[in-house]
């Protein structure tokens, strides 16, 4: 028995010799994690089963360890204009204590990264990378830094981070903060099971919830405090499923330096006037095809690379799944700009088998948020 | 199935799939190592009842949430059976890996094949 696909692996291709471990390391192996190397890192993949934290996810509290997420700190006189120069959003829009989804693109509007900034006092920002792309945006950071006075500093290594997602989320940080929780896209500096953490009104997973950033060393009891209060651990697995069914991009499946963020429907962060680096590509471009979507009608279980027959010509899969709560399979795929709208009848080739499924709409599972189309 | 077994009375492929031999008949599936480290299985897409099967070569795909993986024939001959029920309960495999959890039953072609393949002492120290 050989893994042909492996779903996750879309991400591991710049895994370092040695994965590094996360402050949390010890309490996965205790928990029994099936541990595997995820973008330089050793990361749970699962706990007691992918399906299970899913579900619990969408019904209890679950948590992440995202500790392998990387931050950049951005301070000085000119850190919003250099900031707003380098993300796709308005980051003057952007008020002390929020949170701002963007990309960061190229010159041609090829999408580096896709990154939460929060303003934090004093005119500092705190940007958080994916795990793979840390050094790539950190250099792109540091490179264009030279016309601004702006100081930008690798934070990674004073960071963990836990993600406390699902429906009883709030419920069961509120037993352990001391203070008021940060509304959805907002911040707050908290004390939570006594330690100083930064506490975010975000997530990945379309779910309620908030997630921790904290000093390293008090990662472990932070993370022992909530499970006593009935939060269970989440793998990476569930984390892949849960984004998939809330329709959130995943760079390095579903957006990458050869897409732009129009075509990935992301255009809603993409503020044109702003004068952002891409910008001016991106005001030209029209895009042949679009990112949507999708579940299989039938049976089958779609991957990323699986090609796609749509009416007006070929597409190509970037994300795919069993979704644990349709119980269908479901994915995300680029398809001519045509056949975008949902309802759409289109095939997946499914290593040789045609499988057929239909366009749907955003997200495919959970709660549709008509103020933010899209944000995370 | 929590615990790891291995029946000592199957025969095994170092690709940790089973073989019970039965005359010249034999009922495929895979091991307990192999179901454990797939995870839970969500997908069984059989073959076809008289295709012919190869030893070493894939007759079948299992899907977990977030892999697929191919299984291979431990030996050669024409499945005459396959097990429909997985079709609904792919978790059978994970369940009952050497029991309910079957795939196919084949009529060999090349009994003499057995010979290659490994007991149970020899797969456990595979592991």
């Amino acid at each position: 028995m050989t893994d042909a696909v492996g779903s996750l692996s879309g991400r591991l291709g710049q895994a370092a010799d040695t994965p590094r471990r996360t402050p949390l390391y010890d309490r996965h192996q205790r928990a029994g994690a099936k541990l595997i190397p995820f973008a330089g890192w050793d990361m749970p993949v699962q706990y007691e089963g992918i399906r299970a934290e899913h579900v619990q996810v969408r019904t209890g509290a679950g948590m992440f360890d995202v500790s392998h997420m990387g931050e950049i700190e951005t301070s000085g006189p000119d850190a919003e204009r250099f900031l707003q120069r380098l993300l796709s959003n308005d980051v003057t829009k952007l008020p002390e204590h929020g949170a701002q989804y963007s990309v960061l693109c190229r010159q041609d509007g090829g999408v580096l990264d896709d990154l939460f900034t929060y303003r934090r006092p004093q005119g500092r920002f705190l940007t958080v990378t994916n795990a793979a792309n840390h050094e790539k945006d950190l250099a792109w950071f540091r490179e264009h830094a030279e016309d601004f006075d702006v100081e930008v500093a690798d934070a990674h290594a004073g960071w963990a981070m836990i993600a406390v997602q699902g429906p009883h989320a709030r419920a069961a940080l509120a037993g352990l903060a001391e203070g008021e929780l940060p509304a959805r896209m907002r911040t707050a500096e908290l004390s939570v099971a006594g330690a100083d953490a930064l506490v975010c009104g975000t997530g990945y997973t379309g779910e309620d919830g908030c997630e921790l950033l904290l000093a390293p060393d008090a990662a472990p009891a932070v993370w022992d405090a909530l499970l006593g209060e009935g939060v269970r651990p989440a793998g990476l697995g569930a984390r892949y499923t849960l984004r998939l069914e809330a329709c959130f991009h995943l760079y390095g499946n579903d957006l990458s330096e050869d897409r732009n963020p129009i075509e990935a429907g992301l255009g809603w962060c993409c503020k044109l006037d702003t004068g952002f680096i891409g910008a001016e590509a991106l005001a030209a471009a029209a895009p042949e095809q679009m990112l949507v979507p999708f579940a299989f009608t039938g049976p089958g279980i779609p991957r990323q690379d699986n090609p796609v027959i749509a009416p007006h010509g070929h597409g190509v899969v970037t994300s795919g799944s069993l979704s644990p709560c349709l119980e269908t399979g479901i994915g995300m795929a680029y398809v001519p700009a045509a056949d975008a709208a949902p309802g759409t009848s289109i095939e997946v080739d499914v290593r040789g088998k045609m499988r057929p499924a239909e366009v749907r709409e955003k997200p495919l599972v959970g709660h549709r948020r008509p103020a933010r189309p899209g944000a995370q | 199935m929590a615990e790891a077994s291995y029946p000592d009375d199957l025969k095994y492929h170092a690709e940790h799939d089973w073989a019970r031999i039965e005359g010249d008949q034999a009922t495929f599936g895979i091991t307990w190592y192999a179901q454990d480290a797939l995870g839970e299985v969500v997908f069984f897409d059989p073959p076809e009842v008289g295709t012919r099967v190869s030893k070493d070569q894939a007759y079948a795909e299992v899907e977990s949430v977030k892999a697929v993986s191919d299984v291979f024939s431990p030996l050669s001959g024409e499945i005459v059976e396959v097990n429909e029920a997985l079709a609904d309960s792919p978790e059978k495999i994970n369940d009952d890996p050497y029991g309910e959890g079957w795939m196919v039953k084949v009529r060999l072609t090349d009994p003499s094949e057995v010979d290659s393949l490994l007991d149970v002492k020899a797969y456990r120290e595979l592991l």
